[in-house]
């Protein structure tokens, strides 16, 4: 279910992730903040790379099948992931 | 087949950045018209285009509309309802016949995302495969032979850029192209009986149109469904519970899953991926010292380009328009028509045109940032820095250049996506001191600031430099204030793609600047005529028998005065005892208390055509009694106060009317392209408010504190 909000314990929002690292997209805390992601490609399973952020700590760049999104901090932090090693 | 002496109407629609425009601009060419939709400020482009069938030779006339870039027919903003309300809704007056569906090849999986909405939609059409230099320039390989027949319609591969595969791709467009028989994904397993229904009710020949409709059931008010209609279609869902939320994101993930098969048919991607050539300039180009440098150097050319470069083909343009209306005016009978063309009219058609190098320098700069991409990076710099004050990382270019100009800058605004945003940049451009300011407060310090030095720093330049702060920090302050009192109607997301850096194309540029100062001088032009034509009336026509006799009264003068004098002298009386001159005297109780006089508020009526306009009408105004050879600075300089016998022109006066010029929007031509560019005069009437409003209180304050 992508809804669901009893979320695993290893997911953990997107914001907090580092400079580099990867993570796959487990689901969506706001209903429409997730359809927009979804009209962009970026699908629960789709793994997401940290590209960078900017200089004042927001907006982050981030890589998604093969092209680079540019999301607020406030909207990553709708975006629950599982950090891959 | 098609009747090719009816119009084909056709669609091009496809995510924002992977060459629609020009695409659009290889189909059309010249033939280009643009508008603004009704109801929004989203710009609708049409264009038409006749293609010749390469057997029989037949000529086929095609009307193409360029829709907005969208990632998919669920609309978030009023860019993305546009395409979702002409391709949803059959009766739609500019319902296609014919969609073609622009495609990434390098992002397949999304592009058919949006593509399969619109074949599922059952309206004929065709997969524009784009960027196949770049798919075989990254090693992915695509079967377009299999792609076309697992989604069931055509599909070209193109490369927009280098113009390769575009004569094949006009020709599938007139040969009669069918409706897609098979749905990419099937939405009829989902509410079946519900679908069913609305699909007879309204006659649709697709059950993805129908769940379309029963998504967005209760906003429906721009469709062509008659208000029983809406009603009986309401009565459906009766018994059914509903959640469309739910709905569109099952629906999107399922589609994708039918996606994904077709993708693993006919599409190979390679195994290792490159550092691309984007990643690497990044590095630099949004780097946390480097990136603002950069960024920094690239204002200060926009801002130098137009603000002197563009003084050359300006002075051009003034100096051989006004030898023109000088020719207009000798050929002419004289007389009121005479007046009213050369004052008026072609003032006012003067008034419009000098704008255009400034327009169209800035334009090409803005063009060239964002077909290269670097636009885009603008954002991701100065997005959270611009935040801060309610405005977006886009708002910087359209706020410096409203330096040079407000109305360029007015016009660059569109590359502001959230609506919001864009309001308050446009509300507060006008407090950024333009050019136009620039004659009015050198004047005035000239006559209130001496040219005294603290160190190595000139005092009047200092004043100067202050009075372009003042005006910055007003901006910012302002749009703090106005976006905590703007409500936005629905919630909107920052989230946009980063696209890969890439070389301009020098006629997307072009098409862009011509498309610009085509709006300008159009849309804007007729305001701008029409205000002046008024303020030609006011201040050349004037009520009672005082104005009819001014000739007389100058004929009475002492015969020692030369010709020149008496002209002055003539023009100096017929606008005190015009409408406008009358306005002044009007006006002179509400501005007394900022310290100005009735001539003054001569001014203030005139140079509402621009702000320069005050020091002309100063000159005229003061031509007056012109004994000795004086210049209207030296004649402000020796007036004296009635009352108090100091000079008429105080510091505290000075300072009050710089202020008030520093803040009040004394400008019909920037009015006039809000007005264009908001779609309805609510926004420029509010602003001319706030700022009229503005400008008073401060002048009022510093007046009563300065005297």
């Amino acid at each position: 279910m992508i809804l669901n909000k009893e979320m695993a314990n290893s997911s953990k929002k997107l914001s907090l992730l580092k400079k580099g690292e990867k993570c796959i997209v487990d689901s969506y805390i706001d209903e429409n903040m997730q359809q927009k992601m979804l009209d962009m490609g970026c699908l629960p399973g789709e793994v997401i790379t940290i590209d960078r952020f900017a200089p004042l700590g927001c907006p982050i760049a981030i890589s998604v099948g093969g092209t680079v999104l540019c999301i607020r901090k406030d909207e990553a932090e709708n975006i629950l992931v599982n950090v891959i090693d | 087949m098609l009747n090719s002496n009816k119009k084909i109407k056709v669609a091009l629609i496809g995510n924002p950045n992977i060459g629609k425009s020009t695409l659009f601009n290889l189909l059309t060419g010249l033939h280009q018209k643009i508008a603004n939709f009704p109801g929004v400020t989203v710009e609708k482009k049409t264009g038409s285009s006749t293609i010749f069938n390469s057997a029989t030779g037949d000529a086929n006339y095609l009307e193409i509309i360029d829709l907005p870039g969208t990632y998919s027919l669920y609309p978030n903003s009023p860019d993305e309802r546009i395409p979702f309300e002409i391709l949803c809704d059959p009766n739609n007056e500019d319902h296609p016949d014919i969609v073609v569906i622009l495609a990434d090849g390098t992002n397949l999986k999304r592009s058919l995302f949006l593509a399969s909405q619109v074949i599922d939609l059952k309206i004929p059409s065709l997969l524009a495969l784009n960027m196949m230099d770049l798919v075989q320039a990254q090693g992915i390989k695509i079967n377009a032979d299999e792609l076309e027949r697992r989604i069931g319609i055509r599909v070209c591969p193109i490369i927009a850029r280098k113009c390769i595969g575009i004569e094949e791709l006009k020709q599938a467009l007139i040969n009669d192209l069918p409706v897609p028989t098979t749905y990419v994904y099937d939405t009829t397993l989902i509410k079946p009986t519900l679908l069913a229904g609305i699909c007879k009710e309204l006659n649709l020949k697709s059950n993805y149109a129908a769940l379309q409709i029963a998504n967005h059931i209760n906003s429906l008010e721009h469709f062509q469904i008659s208000k029983e209609q809406q009603a009986t279609l309401k009565n459906l869902f009766f018994g059914i519970e509903y959640d469309e939320n739910k709905i569109q994101s099952f629906e999107s993930l399922e589609r994708y899953k039918s996606i994904q098969q077709i993708i693993e048919s006919c599409v190979r991607l390679p195994h290792e991926k490159k550092v691309s050539f984007s990643t690497r300039i990044d590095k630099l180009l949004v780097h946390r010292i480097w990136g603002y440098a950069i960024f920094i150097c690239i204002l200060f050319v926009i801002f130098q380009s137009i603000f002197s470069l563009a003084e050359f083909p300006m002075n051009f343009i003034d100096e051989t328009f006004t030898g023109f209306i000088n020719i207009v005016r000798d050929f002419l009978p004289s007389g009121v028509l005479n007046d009213l063309i050369v004052k008026g009219v072609l003032a006012g058609i003067g008034g419009i045109i000098i704008f255009v190098p400034q327009i169209a320098m800035l334009f090409m700069f803005i063009a060239v940032l964002e077909d290269t991409g670097y636009m885009a990076r603008v954002s991701f710099l100065m997005d959270k820095l611009m935040r801060n004050f309610g405005l977006n990382g886009r708002s910087v270019i359209p706020l410096m250049s409203g330096v040079a100009c407000a109305v360029p800058a007015i016009m660059s605004t569109r590359t502001i996506s959230s609506w919001k945003e864009r309001i308050v940049t446009i509300l507060v451009i006008p407090l950024m001191s333009c050019s136009a300011r620039l004659p009015v407060f050198t004047l005035l310090i000239s006559l209130i600031i001496p040219t005294n030095y603290i160190g190595v720093f000139n005092l009047q330049g200092l004043v100067l430099m202050s009075l372009y702060l003042i005006g910055f920090l007003a901006a910012l302050l302002a749009s703090i204030v106005i976006s905590g009192l703007i409500k936005s109607k629905h919630k909107s997301y920052f989230i946009m793609e980063i696209p890969v850096y890439r070389m301009p194309r020098w006629s997307n540029i072009l098409y862009s600047i011509l498309d610009k100062v085509k709006i300008f001088l159009l849309d804007a032009g007729k305001i701008i005529i029409a205000i002046s034509i008024v303020l030609w009336f006011l201040s050349s026509r004037g009520p009672g028998e005082k104005f009819e006799k001014v000739n007389q009264e100058i004929s009475q003068l002492s015969p020692d005065k030369t010709d020149a004098q008496k002209r002055l002298h003539l023009e100096s009386l017929k606008l005190e005892y015009s409408y406008a001159g009358h306005l002044g005297h009007l006006l002179e109780p509400i501005i007394k208390p900022l310290g100005f006089d009735w001539k003054i508020g001569i001014a203030l009526v005139t140079s509402f055509a621009a702000r320069e306009v005050f020091v002309g009408t100063m000159t005229t105004i003061y031509g007056v009694g012109s004994d000795k050879n004086l210049t209207v600075k030296e004649k402000m300089r020796i007036e004296k106060d009635v009352l108090t016998g100091k000079p008429r022109y105080s510091v505290a006066v000075g300072w009050s009317l710089m202020l008030f010029y520093a803040f009040a929007m004394q400008c019909m031509s920037t009015l006039a392209v809000v007005r264009r560019e908001t779609g309805s005069w609510k926004w420029p009437v509010i602003q001319f408010l706030y700022l009229s409003g503005l400008a008073y209180f401060t002048s009022l304050i510093v007046y009563q504190i300065l005297k």
